[in-house]
């Protein structure tokens, strides 16, 4: 579990200020003296909209969850290992139990009792595959106007929509991705706004909603957009943005405002600590008066004073009885806005901003406005000219998204080299491949062969084991959750394929696909449609 | 979404003010003069001799260490006889594979430079009017398109350079990737007929296929009325037509058998009537896309239509296409259609040996696969007196390969056209030297 910002502990608070009510009193008679202060406003509840978009948190499956952890144990023995992570293993062995991988390495590996055994001989097992950059499910097959779901395309600024409230699971390009050996997806958004939304990320399945196929625990992801796309659709309607500057002031505006409702909450957090503080003060007070008392009266009782002196004390004491004072109002927190929560999230380092840019000073703009805001550019997407600013790009951290060989569709379209992702790569930056598209994403291995040759034959050293990290470890990166997908890691889920040649091959296909230990897609043995789209033949 | 290409080809809807026809009269014989390229950067003159390559011929037996003269544009030599290659300018390809440069005969290279940029864009006539028969591509042909050297750097030597939009979209053109004019490049101004029956047609122009099919009777009888009655059309003493005296002129061509008509086309139900709307006029058709040709492939193979289709189709992406599956021309093939391949891109076609490997991965046997992208195109659209498996007369359009042609790894290491070597370098491989 990660540390939540301040901004997200504050949002708990709010439950917890009101006292208990008091208990009815008698007149003369001292209230309770075990009253409690309330709790300052350090709580600690989960309640931020950034948390619920992928789950309520690690541990908490959302309705219709399958979790992983029931998978059969299956050895797959004596293939060719691409790990993920940019190294190999040419003869080895992966173990799958409970859906998680529990060995990883060289010759035949463990062998423990019911394990099935796949002879995998003369055939090479990578990681599932890894689509940080898909519209399946928001943009679905059939392209129907009904199902376009992709683009809230009634204002530039809709950080709060997300893509798991559209995702239509039986979209069915999921199987048909799934055959193409990609266990896990986000899907995102498109480009209309400069805000889209946030991204879903998806374990692949057969399931009646989005919430079936969450990958639990992922990050929440937001697609940004520069560039021409969100300048033309608003521009066409005569509304900002119509130009560059107005992407860019717009988005000012709207980290503007988010740190502002860091602020307010920050403060009201501040005034609602002092005003516990002050009741608590009270109280200590009055416990401290009620003390004060219950000497003098015992010190009567046993004589100390004379009678007339304690009479007078009980007179007083009856008449000015100690009672706890009820807790004073809290002020109302600062008002709940998912598209601003979301910016915050942002800004507090819990959401993932990808950012769709293509042209290099595009991106070195967002990357000013990203330092003058305050937060930390996780992903470009598409990011065709990254060639040109790949060091920088690798000294800030931010993973370059993109095609193997798109190019020329839009002015910021029209630098894009097939030598982008290679050129990334050697600079020592995190290179990612995505499809953007339902008809790549069934080939993502043979784009990454694109990427890989386009580099070797510039003179660029890329080898099989290091173009794969692009479409999976890397993009794992990418989407915050490479502790738990995208390499051949004891510990990891069981996301494994197995493909039936060289995967670097325009031959080749997946010949088995597994996820969380689950055997999803056999080549040999084609189940049925899993899309109830599909389901008459 | 950012990604315009094969759909768009298939669908874009022109929208725009009416404009006259002012094109001139389409020559009857628009088969240009093959003159080597003009090019001052493949200005290399004298014959040419590629030795020591496997020379694949697709269906065709291969040649071992073939010896390959080229001259003044043409293949002058075909076999094993290296003392034909006295006196030339050798390249050597031992070790590595020779093939026809390879045909997409659905692209809009030349006529589209950057998608979204109208002013670059000379791909479709920009009127409502769903009938353009006498739109030609061959006009706007830019043959400084950046897009040319980098397709033909892949080893695409020749595309169609074809018109989009409207019912009737126009004629396609073929295009040579060289040349410094549109004469040094284009080959035939007037190729096919293009025809779009397909789920975008709802949107330009009508509401639903009757009104496409109204449409398309409605033009074919005209253009008969308007052979029949010339004289008095030129004296006003005609009923009115629905199209224009040009446009009928074309579809007249098209009529007599002289004008391939391309007809892009998903449904099984609408193929059916293509085939039978070809065979009652006589039309020399040919299908595109046809992604659920499969379904009625014995219907397709008995008429002898043949298709171009795409390989990359892959599953429901609309409601005319809910059958459009990777393995359609592996089954077209099977049941005897004619079966060319095609990326139906522009910036992407240089991705086409890309999708030849793909059909043959969906179970397209090799050799067809080579055919589908050399033989069969030139042969559907009538120019395989000029183009097709390499043959002595033949334009000497050829390419060298590292390997496989349709494997990841290969490159093309040599590219001709018309018998001028072509420098391997384009926009992109300068962009990557100015980076590198």
């Amino acid at each position: 579990m990660r540390c939540l910002g301040r901004h997200a502990a504050v949002v708990l608070a709010l439950l917890g200020t009101g006292c208990p009510p008091a208990a009815p009193r008698l007149a003369g008679q001292d209230g309770p003296s075990n009253a409690k202060p309330e709790a300052p406003p350090e709580a600690t509840i989960l309640d931020a909209p950034w948390r619920t978009a992928a789950g309520q948190a690690a541990e908490t499956e959302g309705p219709g969850s399958q979790a992983p952890g029931h998978g059969p144990t299956v050895l797959l023995r004596g293939g060719r290992l691409l790990i993920g992570d940019g190294t190999e293993i040419a003869r080895g062995h992966v173990l799958m139990k409970g859906g998680r991988i529990t060995s990883v390495g060289s010759g035949d590996g463990p062998h423990p009792a019911g394990a099935a055994i796949i002879d995998v001989r003369g055939k090479t097992i990578t990681p599932g595959l890894i689509d940080p950059h898909s519209h399946l499910g928001v943009y679905p097959m059939p392209s129907v106007s009904a199902h376009w779901d992709g683009n809230e395309r009634s204002n530039p600024v809709t950080p709060g929509v997300r893509a798991s409230d559209a995702f239509w699971p039986q979209d069915p390009g999921i199987q048909r991705a799934v055959a193409g050996g990609v266990t896990t997806i986000q899907s995102l958004p498109g480009s209309t706004n400069l805000f889209g939304g946030h991204g879903a990320t998806l374990k692949l399945r057969q399931a009646t909603s989005a919430q079936a196929m969450r990958l639990v625990g992922a990050p929440t992801g937001l697609k940004m957009a520069c560039g021409e796309n969100p300048k033309r659709i608003y521009g066409e309607r005569k509304q900002q943005p119509m130009t560059r500057m107005g992407n860019l002031a717009v988005q000012r505006k709207a980290f503007m405002k988010a740190r502002r409702l860091i602020q307010e909450w920050d403060r009201w957090r501040e005034v609602e600590a002092q005003r516990v503080k002050r009741h608590a003060e009270t109280l200590a007070e009055i416990q401290t008066k009620r003390a004060h008392r219950q000497r003098k009266r015992q010190a009567c009782a046993e004589g100390v004073h004379d009678d007339q002196q304690c009479t007078e004390w009980e007179r007083v004491w009856h008449d000015e009885p100690l009672t706890d004072p009820d807790a004073p109002l809290a002020k109302l927190p600062p008002e709940r806005d998912p598209d601003l929560e979301t910016l915050a999230g942002v800004l507090e380092g819990m959401v993932l901003p990808h950012v769709h840019c293509y042209r290099a000073d595009d991106m070195t703009n967002m990357i000013a406005l990203a330092d003058e805001a305050g937060f930390q550019i996780r992903t470009f997407e598409h990011a065709l000219e990254a060639y040109k600013i790949r060091d920088l790009l690798a000294k800030r951290d931010i993973a370059v998204i993109t095609w193997a060989d798109w190019w020329g569709f839009k002015m910021e379209a029209y630098d894009g080299i097939p030598e982008n992702l290679a050129l990334v790569t050697s600079a020592g930056g995190r290179a990612v491949l995505h499809s953007d598209s339902h008809e790549g994403i069934r080939r993502l291995n043979q784009e990454a062969a694109k990427g890989m040759h386009a580099g070797r034959q510039a003179g660029l050293d890329i080898s099989e084991a290091k173009a794969i990290t692009w479409i999976t470890l890397n993009p794992a990166w990418a989407l915050g959750v490479d502790h738990r997908v995208g390499s051949l890691t004891v510990g990891k889920d069981a996301d494994v394929v197995v493909w039936d040649g060289n995967p670097f091959s325009v031959y080749s296909r997946a010949g088995r696909v597994f996820i969380d230990g689950l055997e999803r897609h056999n080549l040999q043995q084609p189940g049925k449609p899993w899309s109830d789209f599909e389901a008459a033949p | 979404m950012t990604h315009l290409g094969r759909r768009q080809l298939l669908g874009q809807l022109a929208a725009g003010a009416l404009c006259a026809v002012t094109v001139a009269a389409v020559p009857r014989s628009a088969t240009a003069q093959l003159a080597p390229s003009n090019d001052p950067k493949t200005k290399r003159r004298g014959p040419v001799a590629i030795l020591g390559g496997k020379l694949l011929l697709g269906s065709d037996e291969p040649i071992a260490d073939s010896v390959i003269l080229l001259d003044e544009g043409k293949i002058r030599y075909l076999g094993t006889d290296t003392a034909k290659a006295k006196g030339a300018r050798i390249i050597s390809a031992r070790g590595q594979l020779v093939t026809a440069g390879l045909v997409d005969l659905l692209t809009r290279i030349g006529t589209t430079e950057v998608s979204l940029e109208k002013t670059t864009r000379d791909d479709s006539h920009d009127t409502t009017d769903p009938v353009r028969a006498a739109f030609r591509s061959a006009d706007g042909y830019n043959p400084a398109s950046s897009l040319i050297a980098i397709t033909r750097m892949q080893g695409v030597t020749s595309v169609g350079v074809v018109p989009i939009a409207g019912l009737v979209s126009g004629q396609s053109a073929w295009a040579d990737l060289a040349g410094k004019l549109p004469d040094d490049a284009l080959a035939r101004r007037s190729l096919a007929l293009h025809v779009n029956l397909h789920d975008a047609m709802h949107g330009a122009f009508g509401k639903s296929r009757g009104t496409a099919w109204l449409r398309l009777r409605e033009l074919l009888d005209d253009a008969q009325a308007y052979r029949k009655s010339r004289a008095a059309y030129e004296r006003r003493q005609v009923r009115e037509l629905g199209a224009s005296r040009l446009d009928l002129e074309v579809v007249l061509r098209a009529l007599e058998g002289r004008l391939p008509v391309v007809f892009h086309v998903d449904r099984a139900s609408d193929i059916v009537g293509v085939l039978a709307l070809a065979k009652a006029n006589g039309l020399s058709a040919v299908l595109a896309s046809a992604a659920e040709g499969w379904k009625v492939a014995d219907q397709i193979a008995k008429a002898k239509v043949p298709a171009i289709v795409y390989p990359l189709d892959h599953g429901p992406r609309s409601f005319a296409a809910l059958g459009a599956r990777e393995d359609n021309a592996a089954l077209l093939h099977r049941a005897g259609v004619t079966v060319a391949l095609s990326t139906g891109e522009s910036h992407n076609a240089r991705k086409l040996r890309q999708e030849v490997g793909n059909a043959i991965r969906a179970g397209l046997p090799r050799r067809t696969a080579l055919d589908a992208v050399t033989k069969v195109p030139a042969q559907i659209v009538g120019m395989d007196k000029h183009y097709g498996t390499p043959k002595v007369g033949r334009v000497a359009n050829l390419v060298v390969w590292s390997g496989d042609p349709f494997e990841l790894s290969t490159q093309a290491t040599h590219v001709l056209i018309r018998g001028r070597e072509i420098p391997l370098r384009s926009r992109q491989t300068a962009l990557l030297e100015r980076y590198r």
